[in-house]
């Protein structure tokens, strides 16, 4: 049982379209101020969230990255809930405390988008080995850029994932930069070697196609969920929109826009699907409703900003004098 | 008389932990064999499964306890060496601590970090020989450092029981420290400080292993002085009304903690007497020195940490 919307070629490239629109929107917010502290767009890797979480099913998780919409809405997580979040009301996600960095939904299995570039692999290869001593059959995707290639506790998590043939799917979303740092000049060797190096089985794929990201994706779920361990998929793709919403106030210039026009016309949405245009009208009403409901959500009582910090509830001293 | 060491009562929370919820497990660095003196025999009777020997790599392991807990389990981890914790602190202060708001409460990360042998073991130097317990408790991670063994169960027992990431630092210089028990041992509430001696005129509070020379200090000024000896026992958080209570009775405090000066733990605890209460007496501090780097010679090492005659001094300068 895969997820319900993922299942055939229209269900993907709606799924694709969604996460389009909802970045043009969440571009607009940002543009327009709705949106504070900006936003990481994921325009131009759709197929990469969509191909992999077409290869999972509803139980499965994912551990995602600062650049997490995509993967978030692919897994099934409510656009509306995501607006709001970005937003941060009540409505949204995380109640409006985690915003676009941290966006998580665990009655999905999405454990979080994370601020910290490398973080997600080891909690999704400790998430996964829990599933695996209870004997449930979950599989963890765990989402990361090359930029990620080049943190130490990424390669601990390989080495680790690999001697407890954890359930875990490694997704390297190569898009050619970290940052302004093209990867070329920062990855030592290639990421499959890295993979490899652990013994982990590894492939790269072409990352704008989202049926070769869900056939490699689907390869490595059945492998996990067969007890044959962890997979490694270097996905090559490109976003064809700034690091960051920020980018635009510094005029970097770190590509050519040769180079972003040659990799736009191989845009992942250009499937030729016939409902295509049925399927853009349908999201844009799906989008315009749920930016109502983000945009009616209320906004957080500050007297509640520690709320959620303990567990056990333990209530922090105020930082007042009095 | 049964006498129970620190480390066997450690081991035995662990245990009873272990054969009460099957979603306790510990992750450590030669755990199965119990090179730290926590663990031996755990892993043959609860197998490897649950008593996970992981390779070196303290940011994985840490964080795959972060994923267990994310994921049902209530994972221990187990560091050789208190400096480690410098190693982890994203994993622990950014990931493990800041889930449950970030999420708006979806996420709860039931995590034990245990670290056996923290501060100063005779020879270990500059590396090993670390109290870093004032870092977590700054960021709000509960922090415990119990001085006894029968709080080492108890509090060690809590912690795991907790819904909260936890670390506890065992003090080396409390892990020699053996208890005539013979209450049955059981669980110590988070946030609960422990009088170890009533007294009238100064109220000392100490931390970890110092409990022990506060209380032999406090004897030997017996004819001088009725000296209280307060243990905090979970520094985050604090107990402050045990705190508060006993310095509207004595109305003069120092504080012992071996943990650096500047923005330490005892500067904390002098912060909460001056704003919630009227000392007779400017407060004081026994402490490491300011940024200290513990020496490797013997002799220097010493005398960077807190010892019982400043304590004494210290004592007597409040009384003036
Ligand atoms: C450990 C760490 N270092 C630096 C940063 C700042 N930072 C945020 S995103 C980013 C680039 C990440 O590049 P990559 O992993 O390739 O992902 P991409 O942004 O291309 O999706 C950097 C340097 C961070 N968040 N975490």
């Amino acid at each position: 049982m895969s997820l319900p919307h993922l299942t055939d070629p229209a269900g993907r490239y709606r799924a694709m379209r969604l996460i389009r629109s909802f970045e043009e929107l969440a571009l607009e917010w940002v543009r327009s101020g709705l949106v504070v502290g900006g936003t990481h767009p994921y325009i131009g890797q759709e197929a990469v969230a969509v191909g992999v979480c077409a290869a999972l099913d509803p139980a499965d998780q994912l551990t995602s990255t600062h650049r997490g919409h995509g993967h978030v809405l692919a897994k099934g997580a409510d656009p509306g809930r995501l607006l709001a979040e970005l937003l941060g009301r009540v409505g949204g996600l995380n109640g409006g405390r985690g915003g676009s960095m941290h966006a998580a939904d665990f009655s999905l299995g999405i454990l979080g988008a994370n601020g910290i570039v490398g973080a997600g692999a080891p909690i999704a290869v400790g998430s996964a080995w829990a599933a695996q001593q209870r004997g449930e059959p979950t599989v963890v995707a765990s989402f990361f850029g090359d930029g990620a290639l080049n943190q130490g506790v990424l390669l601990e998590a390989l080495n680790l994932a690999s001697i407890w043939r954890a359930p875990v799917v490694f997704v390297c979303e190569n898009n050619g930069y970290a940052t302004t740092l093209p990867a070329a000049a920062a990855v030592g060797g290639s990421a499959c070697g890295r993979a490899a190096a652990f013994g982990i089985p590894a492939e790269t794929v072409d990352g704008m196609d989202v049926e070769a990201v869900r056939a490699a994706a689907e390869r490595a779920v059945q492998r996990a969920r067969a007890g044959g361990g962890p997979s490694f998929l270097e996905c090559l793709t490109y976003r064809f929109e700034a690091h960051h919403t920020m980018e635009r106030r510094f005029r970097l210039s770190y590509r050519t826009a040769a180079e972003v026009a040659s990799w736009r016309e191989r845009d992942p949405l250009a499937t030729g699907l016939p409902e295509a245009a049925r399927i853009d009208r349908e999201v844009a009403e799906l989008l315009s409703a749920a930016a109502e409901f983000a945009l009616a959500s209320a906004e957080p009582d500050p007297a509640t900003a520690t709320d959620h910090l303990y567990a056990s509830g333990l209530r922090p001293r105020s930082g007042a004098a009095l | 008389m049964t006498l129970l060491s620190y480390a066997k009562a450690m081991n035995r929370a662990l245990s009873d932990a272990l054969e009460a919820d099957p979603a306790v497990c510990v992750f450590g660095e030669d755990v199965g064999a119990g090179l730290a003196g926590l663990t031996p025999g755990l892993q043959r009777r609860f197998g490897a499964g649950r008593v996970v020997d992981v390779p070196l790599s303290e940011q994985a392991f840490t964080s795959a306890g972060i994923g267990a807990a994310l994921n049902g389990m209530r994972p221990v981890i187990e560091l050789q060496i208190p400096s480690l914790l410098f190693l982890v602190f994203e994993q622990l202060a950014n990931q493990a601590h800041k889930f449950p708001l970030m999420t708006g409460g979806q996420a709860r990360v039931p995590l034990t970090v245990v670290v056996p042998g923290s501060g100063s073991r005779s020879g270990w130097a500059g590396q090993h020989s670390d109290h870093p317990y004032g870092l977590f408790a700054h960021v709000g991670i509960k922090t415990l450092a119990p001085a006894t063994p029968t709080d080492a169960y108890g509090l060690l027992s809590s912690a795991i029981a907790d819904d909260d990431p936890v670390v506890l630092f065992a003090p080396a210089g409390a892990l020699a420290v053996r208890e005539d028990v013979t209450a049955p041992l059981a669980p110590v509430p988070i946030g609960a400080a422990r009088i170890h001696r009533a007294g009238t005129d100064v109220t000392v509070v100490a931390v970890g292993h110092l409990v022990h020379q506060a209380v032999a200090v406090a004897e030997e000024l017996a004819d001088e002085v009725s000296v209280e000896v307060l243990d905090p026992r979970t520094l985050y958080p604090l107990d402050r009304s045990a705190l508060v209570e006993s310095l509207r009775r004595t109305g003069r405090l120092v504080v012992v903690d071996d943990s650096n000066r500047f923005a330490g733990f005892a500067a904390e605890v002098l912060a909460v007497a001056a704003e919630e209460c009227r000392l007779l007496a400017p407060p004081l501090r026994v402490t490491r020195p300011d940024g200290a780097v513990l020496p490797f010679a013997p002799a220097l090492d010493r005398a960077l940490q807190p010892g019982a005659e400043q304590l004494r001094d210290a004592v007597r300068a409040v009384l003036k």
